[in-house]
């Protein structure tokens, strides 16, 4: 068998997974990283975007992040995120719905919205959407 | 009949109490439920940012954050998390008797205290001894969100960085189970370290993604918060599980001085029965 790594992830509301994994990738702020067993200890802000969990081969578990933290032991990664979700559970159409009316705050030049927000959550719905998109394709 | 129409009256009032306190008992336990699940559902969170703490704490980072020094002390903070509403047994005046046990000892190593409170109990209770209160937050009700408490910690977290405080403690209600909470102190800043051996110390250090700096920033706020965001979820399922022990044990003694009054009145009403009586048999026999 493979080397495993042990898998924790945490959002503020729940606990979303735990257990031994192949590999683990992750959007961390500087770029997206993979994880594998007995890598060097390592700590980083993550994106919002998808963690991936490589059980096996062949069977892959994703989950919605909306940023938070990622910190490695050689034997133990832990994911700390702001809010989690199985990606199969995102929401599709409400995914959608957050897109276009973030879309909609920034083109509003009015001054009515508060950029930095509508930006991030425009981030967020467009991270998502990829995440169901990605896991569709290999559903399919 | 007249007899014991005070009694009566009385037994009709302690009945109407009955009535509420059960109804605050019945309401308390179905709130004590969802609270608890709340508790139990971010414990994970909070436990596993406090490993990552406690991991840092093993390295040996180039840049040493101020939230991990520890300096000589002549001015704290404390956070004191109570419920919003009483009527929870004694479960605030526990926790404020254990402040000022706390606050006396400081105060003999004349050390002066800052105080923030979430809850107005907490706010009402500091206002009236005149503590120096600096930070204030109330009516989270029962679900509440991080983001409401976010400034409160804020005023002190930016206290110590500019040196006004030097150690800060979070005082609040530990969920032990429904009979029991304990109030307890916990030590949030500088994050205490605890006892290291020293093989293990400072032998290697995390890669840092984008800096140290950065990283650890954000990363030690987030602790403190979902630390003080954690207290008081838990608070809340104790404010229910003690208010539902307060006010089944409130039904009880009601029922209990019910069935006292029920006795007294029972008795009055065969005395003058019997003296009724009585006072006919004597008047027939003296026709």
């Amino acid at each position: 068998m493979a080397m495993t790594i042990h898998v924790d992830i945490v959002s503020a509301e729940q606990e979303i997974f735990s257990g031994l994994a192949e590999m683990v990738f992750a959007p961390a702020e500087m770029g997206d990283v993979g994880i594998a067993p007995r890598h060097a200890p390592l700590i980083t802000k993550l994106k919002p975007g998808e963690v991936r969990v490589k059980l096996s081969d062949k069977d892959y578990q994703a989950f919605y992040v909306s940023g938070g933290f990622l910190e490695v032991q050689p034997h133990l990664v832990t994911v700390l995120a702001d809010t989690a979700i199985r990606a199969k559970d995102i929401d599709e159409a409400a995914a959608l719905q957050a897109k276009a009316r973030a879309e909609e705050m920034l083109s509003d030049k009015s001054g009515k919205y508060d950029y930095a927000i509508a930006q991030a959550e425009l981030a967020q719905a467009v991270n998502q959407l990829r995440t169901l998109e990605r896991l569709r394709k290999r559903g399919a | 009949m007249a007899v014991g129409k005070e009694i009566r009256t009385k037994i009709a009032s302690i009945k109407n109490t009955q009535k509420i306190t059960r109804a605050m008992e019945m309401v308390a336990a179905s709130k004590m439920r969802k609270t608890k699940d709340r508790m139990q559902a971010t414990r994970p969170y909070a436990k596993k940012i406090g490993q990552i703490i406690k991991h840092l704490a093993y390295a040996n980072p180039e840049y040493k954050h101020p939230f991990l020094i520890e300096r000589e002390v002549k001015r704290i903070g404390i956070i004191v998390v109570s419920s919003d509403r009483g009527l929870c047994g004694g479960l605030n005046a526990n926790l404020f008797r254990k402040v000022l046990g706390e606050m006396q000892q400081w105060q003999s190593q004349q050390i002066a205290v800052d105080v923030c409170t979430i809850g107005s109990k907490a706010a009402g209770f500091f206002s009236m001894i005149r503590a120096n209160l600096i930070g204030q937050v109330s009516k989270l009700g029962d679900t509440p969100h991080q983001s409401e408490i976010i400034g409160t910690i804020k005023i002190m977290l930016d206290a110590f960085t500019a040196g006004e405080i030097d150690e800060l403690f979070l005082i609040s209600n530990d969920f032990v189970n429904t009979m029991t909470q304990k109030p307890v102190v916990q030590k949030l800043l500088p994050v205490a370290v605890g006892d290291l051996g020293e093989e293990s110390k400072g032998r290697w250090d995390y890669l840092y993604e984008p800096d140290a700096k950065e990283v650890l920033d954000s990363l030690l706020i987030r602790y403190v918060e979902s630390a003080v965001f954690q207290g008081l979820v838990e608070n809340n399922a104790c404010e229910q599980a003690a208010r539902m022990v307060a006010m089944k044990s409130a039904s009880d003694n009601a029922g209990n001085i019910i069935k006292e009054l029920q006795l007294v009145y029972n008795k009055a009403r065969q005395a003058a029965i019997t003296q009724e009586i009585s006072e006919i048999v004597a008047g027939a026999a003296a026709v």
